[in-house]
């Protein structure tokens, strides 16, 4: 009985698996949830999730915390945990604000950069070649970037035109609509026809009003990833991550390749600062980045260590962050988006005879169905800590198929075994 | 070979903070200020008796959070969940302390023992996800702290614990009675807490746990090395779930003294970014009772005495980045001295070594 019982199990895992890796179910996966969020939508009128609007801002808020996380996903996957990643977010968002005052956006950009890659090398001359703890490190440049800003905010900003706290603005950079797809979404949008109008205005509010810094930054995402997987140096980065010692053993310089890693992790976040304070608005304001560089080490953990892991989950609190800027009610609509999907996935599963997933997804339903009744509006609070709370719950229930790199946060000598 | 090492116990963290104010001296060179004139301004100030008052209360809540993170780095654990701790502590103290009704010291005890059981429920979770789960509690606590603080920002919305007095923008808790309230010793113009006696008693019996107690002999055995320690029979997973709570409880209290000697109630205005602090103070004290009580007095005397430099037009915030600097040059210090210390033991034994083999091929000589 028990034998059968784990075979079917095994069974229908290893479905699941092959489910999720031919594009083509994917493409089907994702239309059925957008099916759900159609129907929730005529039926609530919270038609904000997927008006072009939200994706737009969605994309604009998901931007700065993909540059955090692909930073931290650079300094783990070379078994180094960057916790100043929010630290190094500041010296984007300064550096890019006064040089970008001075000479330009652009100017301000290349800036953030330079200075973020400073960053990012002192971190890696502190934890590699010195050796001292990870995480204090990492808050120590949390704290000496935060106070830095603030001082020299005080020192440079008032005699220019700005505030102690606001930097004088900076020009703006050019947006563009990608021809032809953006009007034709457009055009289907307005028609209104249920499933076809959502799908088309998301994919329009992500093709309109695009900053030529918002494409940019997104092709990093292919390009880790080519790098990771496919090149020399990304198999090294990964093999220091995973096991420093047989690394060196086998002629790899481990130091060089964490101290390349390190520097492309600061300068990656100090990118995301940057792109705060360029795009997302046109000034560096004192306490912009909000966290967004712990959100950014949440996602590293939340994608499984993976580019497009990071990406995924940066996509979606960057979305949920939108929800809450935009229109709370639809924070109430997705709930019910989330108990309709599970209540679909436990009849699934139930169908298949797994009895304890099944039983898994149809508490989540009623639990979904519950908050819609009873709850009125979601705290804004608990929107916040949306990001916070689900990486927790990642951690808790998961923590077995996560694969961390094997080596990441404990020190490393030269020499030692 | 222990007089070295205490030679070196002071010797870096002296180092540490004269680099540091090195730092700072070029800083304010540069911003064209003259540097030792402003020392000597910022000492005089903080050595005001009336400003000494109110640095000695914010150096016992830094006090708090300096044993609450040497606690865990006994154990090699990394506490960076302090602010939430602190946070949870202070709100369900002020929370249940506004609720109920007691005589006057038992009314006190049962607000700083419920501060004390929400700081280590709290940590509670991070230390259940490190024995059980194998998640490292710096990236748990970090989340944790996120959400200790939306939750009490969700918890002080007036339909719940919270209120809003009129003319005022802060959502704050019920007032504390006069029974649940402690005593001020008037001193210079000032209100000493009388919260610092119990942060006293929570320094001493942190002494006492750790080196007169098997408890304490554990958990230090535990953080010296977690195999040696499970192998001798030592419950490490255990003990290390212990530390974390224990570690939260004591962070809890931080904010007590400002709750029962000033403010009456918890409120939006109260400071945040204790978990740093926390733990600077313990790597500056060297996890040693009295060492960070002076690494808390230093701390708190920098902030007090920074508005001095806004006088003469330096922005104040170039004490964060003293702090910061502080810190780093004083694990680096560490970090070196004991190179050089492993330097000197190898140094040694290969001596001694050199010497045995040296007489064995002699003796053998002298057989043949």
């Amino acid at each position: 009985m028990k034998s059968t019982d784990t075979k079917s199990t095994k069974k229908l895992t290893m479905r699941a698996k092959t489910f999720f890796r031919s594009p083509a179910r994917i493409t089907l996966f994702i239309a059925g949830i957008f099916f759900i969020i159609s129907f929730v939508e005529l039926l609530t009128g919270a038609t904000d999730i997927s008006s072009p609007g939200t994706s737009g801002a969605t994309l604009r808020l998901a931007t700065p915390l993909l540059m955090a996380g692909l930073g931290g996903l650079w300094a783990e996957r070379a078994g180094v945990i960057n916790i100043g990643l929010e630290g190094m977010m500041i010296v984007g968002t300064w550096t890019a604000a006064w040089f970008g005052y001075l000479h330009g956006p652009y100017v301000g950009i290349l800036a953030a950069a330079v200075f973020g890659l400073a960053s990012g090398l002192f971190h890696a001359i502190l934890t590699v070649k010195i050796g001292i703890d990870q995480a204090v490190s990492g808050l120590a440049i949390n704290l000496i970037a935060a106070g830095a800003a603030r001082y020299l905010s005080g020192i440079f900003f008032p005699p220019v035109g700005g505030d102690r706290t606001v930097s004088p603005p900076v020009e703006s950079m050019p947006k563009f609509n990608i021809p032809f797809v953006a009007p034709f979404f457009k055009s289907i949008d307005e028609k209104e026809i249920f499933l076809v109008s959502n799908v088309s205005g998301l994919i329009y509010g992500v093709t309109t009003d695009l900053s030529v810094m918002t494409v940019a930054l997104l092709l990093l995402v292919p390009l880790t990833s080519w790098i990771l997987w496919r090149s020399k140096f990304g198999l090294r980065m990964r093999f220091c991550g995973e096991n420093p010692m047989a690394a060196e053993s086998l002629g790899i310089n481990v130091y060089r390749t964490r101290y390349i890693a390190i520097s492309i992790s600061g300068m990656f976040a100090s990118l995301g600062g940057a792109y705060l304070a360029i795009v997302a608005s046109s000034v560096y304001r004192e306490g912009q980045t909000g966290g967004r560089g712990f959100i950014g080490l949440a996602t590293v953990i939340f994608g499984n260590w993976r580019p497009s892991g990071v990406f995924a989950g940066s996509i979606l609190f960057g979305f949920t962050d939108a929800l809450r800027l935009r229109q709370s009610e639809s924070v109430m609509a997705l709930i019910m988006v989330v108990g309709i999907a599970s209540l679909l996935l436990a009849i699934f599963y139930s169908v298949s005879r797994n009895w304890k997933l099944g039983g898994t997804y149809f508490a989540m339903a009623l639990f979904a169905l519950w908050i819609n009744q009873r709850v009125e509006v979601i705290p804004q609070e608990f929107v916040t800590a949306f990001p916070y709370f689900a990486t927790l719950i990642v951690l808790t229930l998961l923590a077995q198929r996560l694969t961390p790199p094997a080596m990441v946060g404990l020190p490393f000598k030269r020499g030692s075994e | 070979m222990t007089k070295s090492r205490v030679f070196w116990a002071v010797v870096a963290p002296t180092a540490a903070i004269f680099t540091s104010l090195l730092f700072t001296y070029i800083i304010l060179k540069i911003r064209g200020v003259d540097p030792i004139e402003m020392f000597r301004l910022m000492i005089s100030y903080g050595f005001d008796p009336r400003n000494l008052v109110s640095e000695l209360n914010q150096t016992v809540a830094y006090y708090m959070a300096g044993v609450a993170a040497a606690i865990g780095f006994k154990m090699l654990l990394f506490n960076i969940g302090i602010d939430g701790q602190y946070r949870m502590g202070a709100f369900f103290g002020a929370v249940v302390g506004a609720a109920v009704s007691l005589p006057p010291i038992l009314h006190v005890l049962v607000i700083i023992l419920t501060a004390m059981l929400a700081g280590g429920a709290w940590a509670a979770i991070a230390g259940y996800l490190k024995v059980r789960r194998g998640v490292s509690e710096v990236i748990s606590n970090i989340m944790l702290n996120f959400i200790a603080a939306a939750l009490i920002a969700f918890l002080l919305s007036p339909s719940i614990f919270g209120i809003l007095p009129e003319g005022t923008q802060v959502l704050q808790t019920r007032s504390i009675p006069a029974s649940g309230r402690m005593p001020t010793i008037k001193a210079f113009d000032g209100e000493i807490y009388t919260f610092l006696f119990l942060a006293i008693f929570v320094g001493v019996s942190y002494w006492i746990m750790l080196n007169k107690t098997v408890f304490g002999f554990n958990l230090r055995a535990t953080g010296l090395s977690f195999r040696a320690a499970r192998s001798s029979g030592v419950n490490a997973p255990g003990m290390i779930f212990v530390t974390t709570v224990l570690s939260g409880a004591i962070a809890g209290l931080v904010g007590i003294g400002t709750l029962l000697s000033d403010t009456h109630n918890y409120s939006m205005a109260f400071p945040s970014g204790y978990a740093f602090t926390g733990l600077a103070l313990a790597l500056l004290g060297r996890n040693h009772p009295v060492g960070i009580f002076f690494a808390a007095f230093l701390w708190s005397f920098l902030e007090r005495t920074a508005p001095v430099l806004e006088f003469e037009g330096v922005p104040p915030e170039i004490i964060i980045v003293l702090q910061g600097t502080i810190v780093l040059s004083i694990v680096v210090a560490y970090e070196l001295v004991s190179r050089i210390n492993l330097r000197q033991q190898q140094r040694a034994v290969g001596s001694v070594s050199a010497e045995v083999i040296d007489k064995d091929s002699k003796s053998v000589k002298e057989t043949k």
